[in-house]
């Protein structure tokens, strides 16, 4: 696609990631190179390093408890607008899903509107977790008793790679919904969705550090994630090597981090995965 | 002034009657052991018993029996009949319940006081409460008609023998699991007793096998092919291996590890009350106990006075024969628990904390250790950060209610916490701030088998007790639909 006279240049997107709010580039300084099927050249996204997750790591860890302290209300409706600003850039997802993917625009639409209605489908659970996952606890005795859902704390998560934009929604939005901050590494073979997502939340009123997204390569990161001491769980739903598998739950096993795999349709269990629950207990007397 | 002097007030153990030795509980009979240990007396080193050491044969039999079980008929059950077959293990255990606690107190040096009015009340009542549950399971909030995952592993430790296994078995049968389980080495006989009231409770053959031994015995279980679901309690140390064990599997695991619980007192705290609680958090079981209250945070203007009524309170305590109605401090279970504790309070020392004990008399043989308190303890000594598994409570003080949260926090351990306040907005934040799965505000050590029960962090996974519980032991359907319905 030569540049012709009367035809204008583009300004092409440098793929950043997303961390703290920010899009810094890798500290490493390192890229992969993107093409598409035809194999003409797409973008230089960056492969994430070890010291970029633990940056996020950082961030995340200090966003994460006003974020799980902020009303469910509010929480709830930052994750409504995320969904109101995917909206506006439907064509914009569908492009950068059927340049990677090789699907028609139509599917790639169709892709975009699941992703988006699954923003909306768990925008709502956040006040309705505390209802269907806590209890009010008839023990022998004169005590008032109660469970509550928490959120964990800081989460991994490993985007699945057969759908670049809903694979990545899937293991956010569950994560995040209950008051978790996660750092996720996108979709390695088309990971373009993934940044312009971040673009998404980093106009959607989500606290800072809440929400990280990294580019790079699973088998590289992984277990740099699985080792950290300061991540409490993992969704691995985008792990597919099952000896990679084992490598990280034999690593996570250090602090016992809470690793978890889905597969299939979003399910209140994808957020209670990754909420402990707290049971409390008070005397009753005069 | 005349003190007056507790006369001795003994439970007779004639209601007990135990054998010279025992094999494992394998298909509904006791199969021989072909390797014994002896099983002693903490109180006094008296051997008791000898119990059969079961190794990967024993194992593979017992895995084999509950396969079958499962398989042919319990799965088959329907929940009604299931359930009326807990309801029968709770009543016998009723019944036996005298039984059981002289037994339990014999085996493990708990004070009678305790195994009789909560160790064996709590285990039937766990059965009970699990027996609702049995035909209910399309309300446990997995959805309709949820599947259990079929023969469960469980491993138990010695502090609570009887209870930890009804908090292991009693879920498992409910959610239609059949379960092979290992009991502590150094506490096998309740398990065995309660084999005999599954036998008077005619549960089918193989649904409840028990194999007896030691760590190896345990970890043939846990690497077992056959085992559908792992449930351990124990140490952090043995979690981990368990889950570095599972990796390569599917195998789902419930783990109740270790803890360093904070018991928080803030300056408004009811004086009287409090220092009951925190006697009961830290002697309730000679403190062998995960969600012991181990760490006392006192707001700095009130700890001289907390702690001075906590001495005189501490002089009451009577330490000396479990079989006393009137002791409140039992045995240490064994030697080599006894040696870690020492070993840990040794280290206090060392560190510059100062060590304070009654006065007391031990007893010249059996395992002791008296109740004791150390106070200028800082977070960086080992005693304020490892689990002591005994009477040995370490004493930090905090000035702002914040500072209070950092202290109680700063652990790899989330398992419980205690707050002390008369101020219910204070009690509320405090709940919510402290990463601990139970926290017990103006009372301590309270457990109820409607109450889920588990910790944060490197505490473990999941929950015991209540609807959180049970769904431990169950999965939802559309897993098996993701499995390619090969469970089914």
């Amino acid at each position: 696609m030569g540049a012709r006279m009367n035809e204008r240049v583009e300004v092409k997107k440098t793929y950043k990631l997303y961390i703290n709010g920010a899009f810094p580039r890798s500290e490493s300084g390192r890229t992969y190179e993107l093409h598409a099927k035809d194999g003409t050249f797409i973008a230089n996204p960056c492969l994430a390093s070890r010291k970029d997750l633990r940056d996020a790591v950082v961030a995340a860890r200090a966003a994460q408890s006003d974020w799980a302290n902020a009303t469910a209300y509010n929480r709830g409706q930052i994750l409504y607008r995320i969904a109101e600003m995917m909206e506006g850039r439907i064509d914009q997802f569908a492009a950068e899903i059927s340049l990677l993917d090789g699907t028609s625009t139509q599917d790639a639409e169709k892709e975009v509107y699941s992703a988006i209605d699954r923003w909306v489908w768990y925008a709502g659970w956040s006040d309705k977790l505390g209802s269907i996952a806590g209890s009010t606890n008839p023990v022998s005795g004169p005590f008032y008793n109660f469970t509550i859902p928490e959120a964990l704390g800081v989460v991994g998560a490993f985007a699945t790679e057969s759908k670049s934009l809903l694979g990545l929604v899937d293991v956010l939005a569950p994560v995040i919904v209950s008051g978790n901050a996660v750092i996720a590494l996108a979709s390695t073979r088309a990971p373009l969705p993934a940044i312009t997502f971040a673009e998404v939340i980093a106009t959607s009123d989500l606290p800072k550090g809440i929400c990280n997204i990294l580019t790079g390569k699973k088998e590289e990161l992984a277990p740099w994630y699985a080792t950290h001491m300061d991540i409490d769980g993992l969704d691995i739903s985008g792990i597919e090597d099952p000896s990679l598998v084992a490598e990280i739950k034999i690593s996570g096993a250090q602090n016992l981090k809470r690793i978890h795999a889905f597969e299939g349709q979003p399910s209140p269990q994808r957020i209670l995965a990754f909420m402990e629950s707290k049971t409390i207990w008070h005397p009753i007397g005069v | 002034m005349t003190t007056f002097e507790y006369a001795p007030a003994l439970e007779s153990r004639s209601i007990v009657n135990i054998n010279p030795a025992y094999g494992h509980f394998i298909n509904g009979s006791f199969a021989e052991g072909k390797h014994h240990f002896p099983t002693l007396n903490p109180s006094n080193e008296e051997i008791l018993s000898q119990i059969a050491l079961g190794g990967s044969d024993d194992v593979d039999a017992a895995v084999d029996a509950a396969r079958v079980a499962y398989e042919s008929i319990w799965s088959k059950m329907s929940g009604r009949d299931r359930g009326k077959y807990l309801y029968r293990i709770a009543r016998i255990m009723q019944e036996r319940a005298r039984e059981f606690a002289v037994l339990e107190t014999l085996d493990n040096g708990k004070p009678i006081r305790e195994s009789r009015d909560v160790d064996i009340p709590l285990a039937a009542a766990h059965f009970f409460y699990h027996a609702g549950w049995a035909d209910k399971l399309d309300y446990a909030g997995l959805g309709r008609a949820p599947h259990p995952h079929g023969v469960a592993g469980q491993i138990i430790p010695w502090n609570f023998p009887l209870l930890m296994l009804s908090w292991k078995i009693a879920p498992a049968l409910a959610a239609g699991n059949t379960v092979v389980l290992k009991p502590a080495e150094t506490t096998s006989l309740t398990a065995l007793l309660f084999a005999e009231v599954c036998q008077q409770a005619e549960l089918p053959p193989g649904v409840v096998n028990i194999v007896t031994g030691n760590g190896q015995t345990g970890a043939a279980l846990v690497n077992h092919p056959g085992i559908d679901k792992i449930a351990f309690t124990g140490s952090t140390e043995v979690g981990k291996a368990i889950a570095r064990a599972i990796a390569s599997t599917s195998i789902k695991a419930t783990l109740e590890l270790g803890g360093k619980a904070a018991n928080i007192v803030f300056d408004d705290a009811p004086m009287d009350e409090c220092v009951e609680g925190i006697v009961n958090g830290i002697f309730f079981n000679q403190g062998h106990v995960c969600c012991a209250g181990s760490r006392l945070l006192l707001q700095e203007n009130i700890a001289e006075e907390v702690l001075a009524k906590l001495k005189v309170r501490m002089a009451k305590i009577q330490v000396g024969n479990p079989l006393d109605k009137n002791t409140d401090l039992g045995a240490i279970n064994s030697r080599e628990q006894l040696n870690k504790i020492q070993e840990l309070s040794t280290v206090g020392d060392a560190e510059g904390a100062e060590r304070w004990s009654p006065d007391c008399q031990l007893p010249a043989t059996g395992y002791w250790f008296p109740p004791t308190i150390f106070t200028g303890v800082t977070q960086a000594h080992r005693i304020a950060q490892e689990e002591i598994f005994g009477p040995v409570l370490s004493v930090l003080t905090f000035r702002t209610p914040a500072e209070a949260i950092e202290k109680a926090n700063n652990t790899p351990y989330g398992l419980s916490a205690g707050i002390w306040s008369e101020k219910g907005s204070r009690i509320l934040w405090a709940s919510q701030k402290l990463k601990a799965g139970v926290i017990w505000a103006n009372t301590f050590n309270k457990f109820d088998p409607a109450s889920p029960f588990g910790g944060y962090k490197e505490s473990g996974w999941g929950r015991e007790g209540g609807r959180h519980g049970l769904t431990a032991y169950l999965k939802a359907v559309d897993e098996d639909i993701k499995n390619g319905g090969e469970n089914e």
